[in-house]
């Protein structure tokens, strides 16, 4: 029994990594239905930023302030200065565009920063708090209230703000909501700013478990990415459920079938759970129109 | 008319790139190097690459080697073994370089090889598996000790601690992976028994259901974390959360200040074989190794600001053999060059004292590669007898 | 009849010119190797361009398949005492077997959910390649004994540069063949609608899995060449990373257009090679290059000049 609540533990560590950095992809999806192959960078930058601000002396709040700052700015950045100019490409070449960003990104972390592995202090100790026979570290709670935190702040800015339900309107449908006056261009210019600022949330909050390095957006992107596909794109809730159930079905597959296949049979599990709803479990289904 | 614009487009693009590159001619010696500066082995790439610069600059400065000037040409591989290999022909094609170091990983080093055993060029590598030197091939030396030496280490220090049975938790990287087979071979040599391994990714962040099924398991004496990069330090940190009370043993893989910076308190009393190189400074001063790591230890603090690494140290071996043995060889030429290198004897470098024969393209002894350490109040100490 | 004919053997003609005629320009065997590595990197992007730019659908395990293939040539000769070419179509046959078990399920999702899919495909095959070491090595990948046609060992990078070359060729005309044919044309109306393809009669779900089996033996026959020809073979060869790089070799090139598979496997092979000058801010360099040509070429190379091209000329 301490046993299983131990795997429980470390898929709840582990998923609510990936959560947090599956939900960056969720608002530039709906607004803009780009796959932005440059969220795990976010992450990085979140993350390294502080690190080297921390190292050079600044108090690690204001720290991780300016980080999540400078990472939104990134964000706008790379919407207004990259995808921006390519408005009107099909969502391969501009997924393309976000790939190139990535690349980029790591290629200029790595000269500012450097090429080694980093961690910061976890906000209330390394001490585990222990629960029937089982341990975790106090760091994995902190990770998953701030996903929680993100996902009611996300439902309350789309259910309840005009800009959230303009953003809601444009996902719908982009023409549409231009004909009623959305400035559309702002919606997008906006979603990447939020998803940058999350990404670099969770790029700090993360660090502490995962610790960072200027090539550490690569693989969370990845399974952030496939968490949110598992979830059903475009749904925040559906971010947060897929990488926690993703983390769970990681810890349980380590801890009773095989360590060396976890994430092969973590693939394999989302490979089914799309195939039987196509639409991840909390998508929802589009029409083509012909 | 369109298909003739398409070739025209696909003609120039192609051509051009293709002839675009620099071809330049010098009368120094080129030494070239494919290492992994970036991509999953970077912290082995990074500071190779950073000690290669620093030394055939200091080098320089001191009036070359034979009176000429060392040229270094340095390609990133990104642990690739493609490009690895595509290096190797640049190297040999266009650079026209008399000697190779590097590459960082033992994947490209097997890719690369070929390359070199055809053009007849000596090539020094810095990567760790046996399978690179066993068998020997005339033209491919190498400066680490093998993971089959650090096995050997770490079971002749379980041995004289009578604990014979032990659980392995081994990365699934390259590095990881290869020690673990090169552990279980040496294992039934040495009567020590492996009870159980686990393995986890290489960009993991919690190994915790591996720990609890290993510390689960009866029998386990020790545990043995065959690993590098930022794996190791997480597993270190999950086995202090989970309480597990049994001798913890690291690699050679994370011998550098920053393994102990990022398990932080969790690394206390944890054991793993390393070079001479990290513990420059406590070395007895009869220690023959003493001046040189020391010396190499500062400098490259002093250059790039970073906490020494074994890594960088094989790099600087690989330079200095093959720097003396053009010196002892009178010569730049490709062939002398080698039969000198192998003909190296009482070289002492970071990784240890070196003594190549025809039949040894290593040439380095269990106990002059490794010293056992243990971390006691975040520093390394030596454990004594070893 | 004149114009179907023109239109099939000028890029037939115009291919091999290029094929001839860069060698004149190559000063070393070096520059042979690349070559020899364009031509194998565009015969799998031919495949995954049919894929995407003429089924429109979006593979990320694409390196699965290299990955198959390469391995192919690597363990039949070594454990089976298999001839290299015969492990190649063994390579190949499972490759196709492969793609219709997994392509009959996922290439019912669409777009994004697809892409997931084939990269959980591309991810599993890397695992395993990574795993089982005893068959495949490891990490540390495996040797791959010369490829033997006639009792002619097939060695050097100028003779591989010809085989390569001349195996692209037949390879990018059994694709245009392809796109020309019926089935292609049924190809194009599901890229533009697979609603209204449906409407049409077409079997869409057929003709979608034909097309993946069809890729997929496109890039084992490349993943084998590139095997053989590296002599050394390591599991990133499937890994996520090289998927990547197959799909912008195609988007980069130009989707839908044959010879932007050319291009734009050119352009990422020489690239990395060309921005060494740059040394560490080599992968700057590179994500730079790529932003800029997918915002000002944003169609790809090939069709995008080309319209350029021909609006100029007008």
């Amino acid at each position: 029994m301490a046993e299983l609540l131990q795997f429980i533990f470390s898929g709840l560590t582990v998923g609510a990594v990936y959560a947090l950095v599956g939900l960056g992809f969720t608002l530039i999806y709906n607004a803009s239905d780009i796959i932005n192959f440059a969220q795990g960078e976010f992450v990085m930058l979140g993350g390294m930023i502080t690190v080297f601000l921390v190292a050079a002396g600044v108090p690690l709040p204001l720290a991780a302030l300016i980080a999540v700052g400078l990472t939104t700015a990134v964000g706008l950045a790379l919407h207004r200065l990259a995808i921006e100019p390519a408005r009107g490409s099909s969502p391969v070449t501009l997924i393309m565009i976000t790939i190139g960003a990535s690349i980029f990104l790591r290629g200029i972390a790595q000269i500012i920063f450097d090429r080694r592995f980093h961690s910061l202090p976890s906000l209330f100790g390394s001490e585990p708090i222990h629960f029937g026979g089982a341990t975790m570290l106090p760091q994995s709670l902190v990770v998953l209230a701030v996903a929680a935190i993100i996902v009611v702040l996300l439902w309350l800015f789309m259910e309840r703000t005009l800009l959230g339900k303009a953003v809601t309107a444009t996902a719908a449908n982009r023409l549409a909501a231009r004909l009623i006056g959305i400035n559309t261009r702002r919606i997008v210019d906006f979603s990447f700013a939020i998803s940058a600022a999350i990404g670099a949330v969770a790029g700090i909050v993360v660090t502490p478990i995962t610790l960072t390095s200027y090539d550490v957006g690569t693989l969370l992107a990845l399974k952030g990415f496939a968490a949110a596909m598992l979830g059903g794109i475009g749904s925040a809730p559906g971010a947060v459920v897929g990488g926690v159930l993703l983390g769970l079905i990681e810890a349980l597959t380590a801890g009773y079938i095989s360590s060396n296949y976890k994430d092969a049979v973590s693939f394999l599990i989302i490979l089914i759970v799309l195939v039987a709803m196509p639409q991840g479990l909390f998508g929802r289904a589009r029409i083509e129109r012909v | 008319m369109r298909a003739l614009q398409h070739i025209a487009m696909a003609a120039g693009v192609g051509l051009a790139a293709l002839v675009g590159m620099g071809h330049q001619a010098s009368a120094q010696i080129k030494i070239g190097a494919v290492l992994s500066v970036t991509g999953p082995a970077s912290f082995l790439g990074d500071p190779e690459k950073k000690t290669l610069q620093i030394y055939v600059d200091e080098i320089n400065a001191k009036g070359g080697v034979n009176g000429q000037k060392l040229e270094l040409v340095v390609y990133d591989d990104a642990a690739n073994s493609n490009s690895a290999r595509t290096f190797a022909t640049r190297l040999v094609e266009q650079d026209k370089v008399v000697a190779v170091i590097g590459p960082s990983t033992t994947g490209s080093t097997m890719a690369m090889i070929p390359v070199f055993e055809d053009a007849h060029i000596p090539l020094i590598s810095l990567a760790g598996a046996v399978q690179i030197i066993e068998p020997v091939r005339k033209w491919v030396f190498k400066t680490p000790a093998t993971d089959t030496m650090a096995c050997e280490k770490i079971f002749a220090d379980l041995k004289s601690r009578k604990l014979t049975q032990v659980a392995l938790i081994s990365g699934t990287d390259a590095f990881g992976k290869s020690m673990s087979v090169e552990c279980h071979k040496v294992a039934s040599k040495v009567g020590v028994r492996i009870m159980t391994e686990e393995t986890y990714g290489p960009r993991d962040s919690d190994m915790t259901p591996q720990l609890t099924k290993i510390r689960d398991t009866p029998g386990v004496q020790a545990v043995i974390n065959p690993g590098f990069g930022q794996g190791p330090a997480i597993v270190t940190r999950n086995y202090r959360q989970l309480g597990i009370k049994l001798p913890l043993y690291q690699s050679h893989g994370v011998c550098s200040k920053q393994y102990i910076k990022l398990a932080g308190e969790a690394a206390e009393g944890v054991r793993l074989p390393c070079s001479s190189l990290v513990i420059a400074d406590k070395l007895p001063a009869s220690d023959p190794q003493k001046p040189v790591v020391v010396d190499y230890a500062r400098t490259f603090q002093q250059k790039t600001g970073q906490a020494v690494a074994t890594f960088g140290g094989h790099a600087y071996d690989a330079l200095m053999i093959l720097v003396d043995a053009m010196k002892r060889a009178k010569s730049s030429d490709p062939a002398k060059v080698r039969d000198e290198i192998e003909k190296t004897k009482g070289f002492i470098g970071a990784d240890g004292v070196v003594n190549m024969s025809p039949s040894d393209h290593l040439g380095l002894s269990v106990s002059s590669a490794f010293h056992m350490l243990e971390i006691k109040h975040g520093d390394w100490t030596l454990v004594p007898g070893t | 009849m004149q114009r179907v004919l023109d239109s099939r053997i000028w890029p037939l003609a115009a291919l091999a010119v290029i094929v001839v005629i860069a060698p004149l320009f190559f000063s070393s065997l070096y520059d042979y190797r690349i070559g020899a590595l364009v031509f194998i990197f565009a015969l799998a992007v031919v495949g995954l361009n049919l894929l995407m730019g003429f089924a429109g659908q979006v593979s990320l395990g694409h390196a699965g398949f290299l990955g198959i293939g390469a391995y192919a040539v690597a363990i039949g000769p070594t454990y089976f005492a298999l001839p290299a070419w015969f492990s190649l179509l063994v390579g190949a046959v499972l490759s196709g077997i492969v793609a219709f078990l997994v392509g009959r399920p996922i290439l019912k999702l669409k777009g994004h959910y697809l892409a997931v899919a084939t990269l959980g495909f591309g991810v599993l095959v890397a695992i395993v390649l990574t795993n089982e070491a005893d068959w495949t090595g490891g990490p540390d990948g495996m040797n791959v004994a010369h490829l033997m046609l006639f009792g002619w060992k097939v060695h050097g990078s100028d003779t591989w540069y010809w085989l390569a070359g001349a195996t692209f060729i037949v390879g990018f005309v059994l694709a245009a063949n392809l796109v020309d044919s019926p089935s292609g044309r049924a190809l194009q109306a599901i890229h533009d609608s697979e609603t209204a393809a449906r409407m049409l009669g077409i079997d869409v779900a057929r003709k979608k899995l034909t097309i993946f089996i069809v890729s997929a033996i496109y890039a084992s026959v490349a993943g084998s060449y590139l095997a053989l020809f590296d002599g050394h073979i390591t599991p990133d060869v499937a890994g996520f990373l090289r998927s990547i790089e197959l799909v912008a070799m195609v988007v980069l090139g130009g989707m839908g257009s044959v010879f932007g598979a050319l291009v734009g496997a050119a352009v990422l092979v020489v690239l990395p090679q060309a921005l060494t000058v740059f040394h560490d801010y080599e992968q700057a360099t590179l994500g730079l290059i790529i932003m800029v040509f997918m915002i000002f070429l944003r169609r790809g190379i090939v069709p995008s000049l080309s319209a350029a091209f021909s609006g100029w000329r007008r």
